[in-house]
């Protein structure tokens, strides 16, 4: 119920967009996030956007996740 | 038409190989097995953490998790499973009303097989009722604007990450004056609940692996409430592996430095302040109502209400139905194990009487459910790694 997975925004037409995930199209509204461009990524959850994924921050986690096991003893 | 498929000249070329970006990154196993022994390192005390969303338990027993964690780390399942915790007299009211001559009731696919008490939505569709599985709410605006002669209704379930979805749906319904649509409103809220377990003291917690879609609509401000006058840490999280395990790092480091408060490992998604326009759309829309929950009973202010300028588009306002008194499965541990208070292993219907195949209650139903979890990945190993943790737990308390 509560998934959502990352899909880039190809296009855009009104509150609708056509977004891509691993090959595969389709068509969902912006309702929610209507500040979403072509191009970005955004967290879809059935069949509407519900977030804009934050680049940055997704890198900032990885290098996160690296910093954190070089630490480890 | 929203949630329709459409294949591309692209996606006949992809393989399976082909990297998903903001996924496969998160899934590096090499990464996650030197995570794992880092949380390791830190944790020096049986812990125990519940992951509140069904999504978290499906992840954490599929990747293995728990045979990569230390022993001392124990994680329990929540009560986020919106078919789980839909209560039985409220699934009832919707099988009633999918039994009506002249009205297609709409329903996510998971809600299909649930048994009520004397009958299911898969049973009324095969008695003639018209039921339709949708991908999205928007596609049940769609099949009412296309059958305006049947009354169409949608079972609103789901939590803080769909209510809004629902909110927009009923918006562009009365925008394009599509009357004969409705929603049977069950929409459920996520931090009252998490108050109503650990005000029960049922079961003791050191830790809550936040709900990350949840999240992403509500932010992270409402869980405050949790660290502040329950001293349980909260970290939210993804649902890659490898979010949780980083998830669980940040819950193990507050738990063994007695620092709990809020944090996000999943900041990719989560603002603190999360989604404005999406909370708007439900504050438009709905009102904050007390709750009926499987296995938890009445709790306050944990549900929403469609408001009286909407009421229009209130299945409940509609129709009058009147139900017979509701029964539950006979033996179906399903509110203990929503409650974190059992494990679906200790439901002596597990894998014997209750199967995907054939299930009894709803936790073996859905695909957020612990049970189907446990069922489909429940391993030996899990199992044992899970009784291990067990006696830790009480040969310390």
């Amino acid at each position: 119920m509560c998934l959502a997975v990352p899909a880039r925004i190809v296009s855009i037409e009104g509150t609708e967009a056509e977004t891509e995930i691993g090959g595969v199209r389709r068509r969902i509204s912006l309702a929610l996030t209507p500040e979403a461009k072509v191009g970005d990524y955004v967290l879809v959850h059935t069949g509407y956007a519900i977030g804009i994924v934050d680049e940055n921050e997704a890198e900032e986690t990885l290098r996160l996740l690296q910093e954190i096991v070089s630490l480890a003893p | 038409m929203i949630g329709q498929y459409r294949g591309s000249a692209d996606s006949e070329r992809v393989t399976r190989s082909r990297v998903v970006k903001f996924i496969d990154e998160y899934r590096n196993s090499d990464l996650a097995k030197k995570l794992a022994r880092t949380i390791a390192s830190r944790s020096s005390r049986p812990v125990r953490i519940m992951e509140f969303c069904g999504g978290h338990t499906h992840a954490i027993l599929r990747y293995g998790l728990r045979q990569l964690l230390p022993t001392t780390v124990e994680t329990k399942s929540g009560p986020g499973c919106p078919v789980c915790v839909t209560a039985t007299p409220d699934l009832d009211k919707a099988i009633a009303i999918a039994h009506l001559p002249n009205v297609i009731t709409t329903t996510f696919g998971d809600m299909m097989r649930v048994p009520g008490s004397y009958s299911s939505l898969q049973q009324a569709k095969a008695e003639g009722g018209d039921v339709r599985t949708v991908y999205s709410v928007a596609d049940a605006v769609d099949i009412a604007r296309a059958n305006r002669q049947k009354l169409v209704v949608f079972l609103g379930i789901g939590f803080e990450t769909t209510a809004p979805t629902i909110a927009a749906a009923i918006l562009k319904a009365r925008q394009e004056k599509i009357a004969n649509f409705s929603v049977l409103c069950l929409n459920k809220l996520t931090p009252p609940v998490m108050k109503a377990l650990l005000d029960s003291g049922e079961v003791k917690l050191d830790g809550i692996i936040c709900p990350g879609h949840v999240s992403v609509i509500i932010g992270s401000h409402p869980y405050e409430f949790i660290p502040r006058n329950y001293g349980v840490s909260c970290v939210i999280s993804g649902f890659e592996p490898l979010d949780i395990l980083l998830c669980i790092e940040k819950l193990v480091t507050q738990i063994e430095n007695g620092t709990p408060t809020v944090e996000s490992a999943y900041t990719r998604g989560v603002k603190p302040e999360g989604n404005k326009r999406a909370l708007q759309l439900m504050e438009e829309v709905f009102e904050i109502d007390d709750a009926n929950w499987r296995g938890i009973g009445i709790v306050p202010q944990s549900g929403l209400r469609i408001k009286s300028n909407y009421e229009e588009f209130d299945a409940d306002k509609i129709f009058s139905i009147k139900l017979q008194p509701s029964r539950e499965p006979k033996g179906c541990r399903c509110g203990d194990i929503i409650r974190g208070a059992a494990t679906p292993l200790e439901c002596s219907l597990f894998k014997t009487i209750c199967t995907p195949e054939s299930p009894v209650g709803p936790c073996m139903v859905s695909s957020e459910g612990a049970c189907a979890a446990y069922y489909l990945y429940g391993t030996e190993a899990n199992s044992f790694g899970l009784s291990k943790t067990k006696k830790l737990h009480s040969e310390t308390k």
